[in-house]
């Protein structure tokens, strides 16, 4: 334990993973997910790892938690080599899969902890202590006798980070963790998350298509392209680099032509005969203000919003400024 | 106390704590079997349907050949027919399971992410559910084999319990047997084929439609050769009183055998398939 805490939660190097596919009929064609990455997370980081789908992102975790085997390359997590000590690996890690579930699909919620209690090897005074924390906190007392299959995607999703985090470990891996949740449910996991790594100083890793998740969870961002490491920093030298932008929704009182010459804005596209009109800007050229500003001078606008920026945005941005 | 999460130092402290895990994964099955109640109700009806049929073509059987037949007069045919019945809710004859789906669909990537062994994990909870069922399929099936068909149980209690016993060895055995087929998932990603020549196989060997006693001498070697007769015929067997004594004994010690090299086998096999392994999904 004394030579784990000061190990940092991943430490990846050279690490690369092919897969071999079918390709026509008889064909065989090798693909590689996840290509020479490297990186070091230290513990207590909190880590946001983006990328478009098939990036591998889902690949670099299954490796990190010694599920699946690199080609070459090493991996470190929590100071273990996953695949050889993949039990010693798992009770100091946990791992939400948004798309999965790890609690019992037809037993009752309070089953699950009860059940994995035991597997974690928790003293009956630790799994009492840890389980009334988990529930008070993620607010899973008013449905804890009821069969998970009976949840709804909200309550699912609180009792399987519960599930994760029962055993208290060092590293919480999240994969796609608001992926379908309402605005409400992703706010309140949300700040469990943040209230959870402050009490506990726990480190946190998570993939997200949802730049909400990155911002307000992430201290750092790994960008992953093509198996690659194509960004490693904050999310405000990201939007720097790249310039994510946002855009401005603007609904108008008559139909309008497309509002193509606005300074320092990019006309995305319109609806209802020009009566919406969506305008990127960026942030660093501009404001929302400046660019409302410039569009009340042509047509008088009814009503606005404006939407940050999304991964998929970000990382199609990235490709482009590295000429891809 | 572990805080830490450390695992425990110590042969006793890591049997004690083997036992409470597995203990749990046991209970968890059993609570999964206690759920589906009209299920179970419905192999209930099937499984009594089929001991009616079973009992009157074997008792015919056994009639036509002069009241013996392979080594089974009336009384112990219709043991034979009744139990083997009983046992089919629980003794896995059918080859699927859990696991193999939590193969095909990826969440076997869940269970690598516990501290706990793939295989003594999902063979606890699959024994748990299957050790529930006799309580609403094998009982049953016991008691109207008794009030209705003529089924005798032995009254020596040392000959019941070691018949219990041979029951929950092969409930066990069973269930190691059909890990095999589900961690052929390692290797293959439909396992389907190789479930159906299971069950074929299977219950065939294991006694299912006749007793492998009525087998032609090289049928019946190439049955006992396999780990199938001590899947139902032997606790059959012993449970009904036919094979007592030593003999019977013997057959239990059987069982004990080929649990032992289906366990090696499984463990081999899921130590190999886990550098395999390509989870299916994101």
């Amino acid at each position: 334990m004394r030579t784990t805490t000061t190990a940092p939660a991943v430490q990846v190097s050279q690490l690369t993973r092919t897969f071999r596919v079918r390709s026509g009929v008889l064909g065989r064609r090798e693909v590689t997910a996840v290509d020479d990455l490297t990186l070091t997370i230290e513990a207590g980081e909190s880590v946001g790892y983006i990328g478009a789908n098939g990036a591998g992102k889902s690949t670099t975790i299954k490796m990190l938690a010694g599920i699946l085997v690199p080609t070459s390359g090493t991996v470190r997590t929590c100071g273990l080599e996953p695949v050889a000590q993949r039990k010693a690996l798992a009770r100091r890690m946990g791992v939400v899969f948004g798309q999965r579930s790890q609690l019992w699909w037809d037993l009752p919620l309070a089953e699950s902890y009860r059940i994995l209690a035991a597997v974690h090897g928790l003293s009956a005074a630790r799994e009492q202590e840890r389980t009334a924390e988990l529930v008070e906190r993620l607010e899973l007392g008013a449905f804890l006798a009821t069969p998970v299959r009976q949840l709804s995607l909200g309550q699912r999703m609180r009792g399987e980070v519960a599930a994760a985090l029962l055993h208290s470990p060092a590293l919480l891996v999240l994969d796609e963790p608001t992926i379908g949740l309402d605005v409400l449910s992703k706010q309140r996991l949300r700040e469990f998350l943040l209230a959870e790594r402050a009490a506990h100083g726990t480190t946190l890793l998570l993939t997200t298509h949802d730049m909400g998740d990155v911002s307000r969870l992430c201290e750092r961002v790994l960008l992953v392209d093509h198996g690659r490491l194509a960004y490693d920093g904050s999310l405000a030298g990201l939007s720097r680099e790249v310039g994510a932008r946002r855009v401005l929704v603007v609904d108008l009182a008559a139909p309008t032509p497309d509002l193509v010459e606005v300074p320092h804005a990019e006309h995305l596209g319109s609806e209802g005969g020009g009566l919406r009109q969506r305008l990127a800007f960026d942030d660093a050229a501009t404001t929302a203000a400046a660019v409302l500003a410039a569009v009340s001078e042509r047509v008088q606008v009814r009503d606005l919003s404006v939407e940050e920026p999304d991964v998929e945005d970000v990382v199609r941005r990235v490709y482009q400024s590295r000429g891809r | 106390m572990r805080h830490d999460g450390q695992p425990a130092s110590g042969t006793v402290e890591l049997t004690v704590t083997w036992l409470r895990v597995h203990g749990r994964l046991f209970a968890s099955g059993w609570r999964r079997g206690a759920t589906y109640r009209a299920a179970a109700l419905g192999g209930l009806v099937a499984n009594a349907t089929f001991g009616l049929l079973k009992a009157s073509i074997l008792t015919a059987a056994v009639r036509a050949a002069g009241g013996e037949l392979g080594g089974y007069d009336q009384a112990a045919i219709l043991a034979y027919a009744w139990l083997t019945q009983a046992l089919l809710g629980s003794v896995n004859l059918f080859g699927r399971s859990d696991l193999a789906d939590r193969m095909k669909d990826g969440s076997i990537a869940i269970d690598l992410l516990r501290p706990v062994d793939v295989q003594t994990a999902s063979t606890a909870q699959e024994v748990g559910r299957a050790l529930f069922s006799l309580l609403p399929r094998g009982v049953p099936l016991v008691v109207l084999g008794a009030l209705f068909g003529g089924l005798r149980l032995p009254t020596d209690p040392a000959q019941l319990a070691l018949g219990v016993i041979s029951v929950v060895l092969a409930v066990v055995l069973s269930s190691l047997l059909v890990y095999l087929v589900a961690a052929s998932g390692f290797w293959t990603v439909e396992t389907r084929g190789l479930q159906v020549f299971y069950m074929i196989v299977s219950g065939f060997l294991a006694g299912l439609f006749v007793p492998v006693t009525l087998f032609p001498d090289w049928l019946l070697t190439l049955a006992w050769s396999t780990p199938f007769p001590p899947l139902l015929q032997v606790p059959v067997d012993v449970l009904s009183g036919r094979v007592t004594g030593t003999a019977a004994l013997a057959l239990v010690g059987l069982q004990v055998g080929w649990l032992a090299v289906i366990y090696a086998i499984g463990a081999l096999m899921t130590r190999a398939g886990r550098r395999r392994l390509e989870v299916q999904g994101g």
